[in-house]
């Protein structure tokens, strides 16, 4: 047709694209809105103030899991090991509640565990230079083992997850406000201030984007990438007791399923896994959507395996559009 | 196989190649023509477009414009297996055989005869290596010999060697240098490139001299060419109209202690015995062709890599830097001329130039976001940096780009900068604020040691320049002698003293073989 039209839709596209790259919170959130509308549709009147508070509460451990895949991918790298972590915090936590120090005991026994399995993968990313995919898989399947070996030791011990995990994992205020909102709201907080105004977020971007002008600039990333994962094994097992209190259980592989889910949300959120782009607000907004894509399958009534086909194929396609639109013209 | 029609006696005729990328013109009008039986001499300074006319001649870069003929019939090359079939075979220099894979299946990759390779193998004195080893165990030098024994064995038609000769011990030189001579007067030719003028000398017919992208001259090489030769390379000398960059006469540095001192500077194979000083409020440049080890030495300096002996002093006291980071602490900062390896390309100009900042783990915590802003702002506006584009640097022009990677630096005051030909590829009037901008900071009180590809650079920023050859320091020049005549004659070590390609050449064989060698091929050059 005429100039005028192919240069106008030139223009939107370009427009577009430079909100995706600039802002992709923003088309983020309208696909959430998408989303929300087509649930409504789906099951009228099933949107609700406390449905919210529902979604919300779900999302929070998985919004963690993503910010692990979030902070790790911003380097180039990624955490295989979380899922695993996080199991392990909840069902070691949960071991432990008839222990001398109660619930303390066990929260505090996790977490060193879990910064143990963080040192162990920055050592092995940073300083042996092995691939985080490798390094974090063999870690998982290390702890996953440990895991088991310490539910044998422990099965004659009477076990369950503590009140106040329960508590702060699916209680509600006025049943719309979620209490995990206490643990989430500061850990957000820090993360996205730790990204965009400390030295140390910064260099995790430098350290992704471009590794050797970090180190002609006098980065040492092996300190960098160590802190790194111990602070990604660290927000797991948060993520990992929160679970366990969600849902009331303790089991060895009770996180697992949220693995890939974890990593598809950063990447929906815009968090490229190569690494020097990407942020935790949408990673947030990544896990929105993952949680009420979930519910709609539900709503709809289709069989859970629907639910990976969805998944997988959101993450290919999303991922493929992130690659067009951040790519260079 | 091409069948000789026999319409021309030209071997090979290139005429009227023309090769850009984006704005830098690397090709604007080269020929080249080749006879048979010819060993033909490739010759011109830094950027003169050598490289990329073999690379076109072998299909490995198309051309914009131009034509190729060969043995009378013209050719579009679209790839070097297609080049190869047609008769056209060159050897880089790096060696072009996958690591991984042993030699025999490097052989089949190209479709290399078996038996003539092992003939050609026998010749240079490699007959008992074992073709069943994979590439990656073997040394450089057997590589090299690898590719050429590879290439003489298709038999081309035109055999194109760059730089065959910078990476082989003295002894391997010799050989190959012998073969290549024997080629002389048969019916293949040979197109040759190198920076050593003696091997210039000892075996080439003719050269065909290249000058900013344009064949300047055709030479038949004989005593006293190497003058002509030269003088072609260097050409009129253009005035592009750069005002001197702003400068006084340096006071004496006598007795003054140097900011940086290297002694004895070596590293296997690549750089031997280097030593030199510079001192506040100076630039010292360093004259080199490609390769001769100045790479190497300002990685060294910069904290990128170990030598393997000599002593480095910042400020008097002994350093050793493992890490980039040791070379910052002290004041030692660096400045390439590869902008994707010193930028963060998707980050913000800001970011980039903070970088410096945060590296050290003190500085993790929270940025003190007016103060950075202050800092990085008086840099910008220091360099002129046109930042309108600055949330990405990968936006910016490739001078803006350049100016980022210097401002990292100076926002956080420089003491001893390492700049590695930070101008190559960057426009006029961005370069001219560079060397503006390296006088100021010498006359602030800062050393700088300055590697440059563009030899009027010298005059118009150092004090004086270091000349490296093969990995030594083989003159110094103060800034009023340093035309770029004299440089680049001492660059190719041509100086009138006699003396000096001899010591060269028998302290090469030395390092390669640890036993003196005959001087045959050098002589001839002593002689014009």
């Amino acid at each position: 047709m005429s100039a005028a039209v192919t240069e106008r839709s030139g223009t939107t596209a370009i427009t577009w694209r430079t909100t995706l790259r600039e802002r992709p919170i923003i088309p983020l959130i309208g696909l959430l809105a998408l989303l929300v509308v087509a649930i409504d549709v789906a099951d009228p009147g099933i949107v609700t103030p406390s449905w919210a508070g529902v979604i919300v509460r779900a999302s929070i451990p998985l919004a963690i899991l993503a910010g692990c895949q979030t902070l790790t991918m911003l380097t180039g790298g990624i955490d295989l090991s979380v899922a695993s972590v996080a199991s392990m915090a909840g069902f070691v936590t949960a071991t432990l509640i008839h222990s001398p120090g109660g619930v303390a005991e066990g929260i505090v026994v996790v977490l060193i565990a879990a910064a143990l399995v963080g040192l162990i993968n920055g050592v092995g990313i940073g300083v042996f230079k092995v691939h985080p995919l490798i390094t974090t898989l063999g870690m998982s399947f290390v702890v996953d083992g440990l895991a088991n070996v310490w539910q044998l030791q422990m099965v004659q011990t009477g076990a369950g997850v503590p009140h106040v995990l329960r508590v702060l994992g699916s209680g509600t205020i006025g049943d719309v406000i979620p209490y995990s909102l206490v643990v989430f709201v500061p850990l957000a907080a820090v993360i996205m201030i730790g990204l965009r105004r400390t030295g140390y977020g910064r260099l995790l971007y430098a350290i992704g984007d471009n590794p050797v002008a970090a180190r002609l600039s006098g980065v040492r990333s092996w300190q960098v990438l160590i802190l790194l994962y111990v602070i990604s094994a660290l927000m797991a097992a948060i993520a990992g007791l929160l679970v366990s209190g969600l849902s009331n259980t303790a089991s060895v592989t009770l996180v697992d399923t949220s693995l890939l889910p974890s990593v598809a949300a950063a990447v929906i959120g815009g968090t490229s896994i190569f690494g020097g782009r990407g942020g935790f607000g949408g990673t947030m907004v990544g896990a929105l959507i993952l949680t009420v894509l979930t519910a709609l399958i539900t709503v709809l009534g289709l069989p859970e395996p629907t639910n990976q086909v969805l998944f997988g194929s959101i993450i290919v396609i999303v991922a493929a559009a992130y690659t067009r639109v951040t790519a260079e013209s | 196989m091409t069948i000789a029609t026999a319409t021309t006696d030209l071997m090979l005729e290139a005429t009227g190649i023309s090769k850009t990328y984006g704005a830098v013109v690397a090709l604007k009008s080269a020929s080249l023509a080749v006879r048979p039986g010819e060993v033909h001499a490739l010759m011109g300074a830094n950027g003169a477009g050598k490289s990329t006319l073999v690379k076109i001649l072998t299909g490995a870069v198309h051309p914009d414009a131009g034509r190729i003929v060969v043995r009378g019939r013209e050719r579009t090359v679209h790839s070097p297996a297609e080049a190869r079939r047609g008769g056209l075979v060159s050897v880089y220099q790096d060696p072009s055989l996958i690591p991984d894979l042993d030699i025999r299946a490097n052989l089949r990759l190209t479709e290399t005869p078996l038996e003539p390779f092992r003939h050609w193998l026998a010749e240079f004195g490699l007959a008992d290596l074992d073709l069943s080893s994979r590439a990656r165990r073997l040394p450089l030098a057997s590589l090299r010999i690898i590719d050429l024994a590879r290439a003489l064995a298709i038999e081309p038609d035109v055999l194109m060697l760059d730089e065959m000769t910078a990476a082989l011990p003295a002894n391997l030189t010799e050989r190959v240098l012998e073969i290549v001579g024997n080629m002389r007067g048969g019916d293949r030719s040979v197109v040759f490139i190198s920076h050593r003028m003696s091997e210039i000398g000892s075996v080439c017919d003719r050269a065909t001299v290249l000058r900013e992208g344009e064949t300047v001259g055709v030479v038949d090489v004989t005593a006293g060419s190497e003058e002509r030769i030269v003088d072609l390379m260097l050409g009129q000398i253009v005035d592009q109209a750069i005002p001197q960059a702003k400068r006084e006469e340096r006071r004496t540095t006598n007795g003054e202690r140097p900011r940086l001192a290297v002694q004895g500077l070596g590293l296997d194979a690549k750089l031997y015995d280097v030593s030199f000083d510079v001192h506040p409020g100076e630039v010292l440049g360093v004259v080199a062709l490609e390769g001769q080890g100045q790479d190497e030495l300002f990685e060294i300096l910069a904290g990128s890599r170990r030598p393997s002996g000599g002593q480095i002093f910042v400020d008097g006291t002994g350093v050793s830097f493992h890490h980039p980071a040791d070379a910052i602490r002290v004041g030692v900062v660096y400045v390439g001329a590869d902008r994707a390896q010193a930028l963060l390309m998707q980050r913000s100009v800001r970011e980039n130039i903070a970088v410096p900042f945060t590296a050290h783990l003190g500085r993790w915590g929270l940025i003190d976001l007016t103060r950075e802003r202050r800092i990085v702002d008086e840099a910008v506006r220091r360099l002129q940096i046109d930042a309108r584009a600055g949330n990405e640097v990968r936006r910016l022009s490739g001078g803006n780009q350049q100016k980022v990677t210097i401002a990292r630096w100076v926002a956080g005051g420089v003491r001893t900068m390492l700049c590695f030909d930070p101008t190559r590829g960057i426009d006029i009037r961005t370069k001219q604020q560079i060397y503006v901008l390296l006088r100021e900071l010498a006359e602030a009180g800062a050393a700088v040691l300055l590697y440059t590809s563009e030899l009027k650079e010298v005059q118009l920023v150092c004090d004086r320049a270091i000349v490296i050859f093969g990995g030594r320091v083989v003159a110094e020049v103060d800034r009023a002698d340093a035309d770029e005549a004299t440089l680049l004659r001492a660059a190719y070590h041509l100086q009138s003293g006699a003396a000096l390609p001899e010591q060269l050449a028998a302290s090469a064989a030395e390092m390669a073989t640890g036993g003196p060698t005959t001087g045959t091929t050098e002589e001839r050059v002593v002689s014009a």
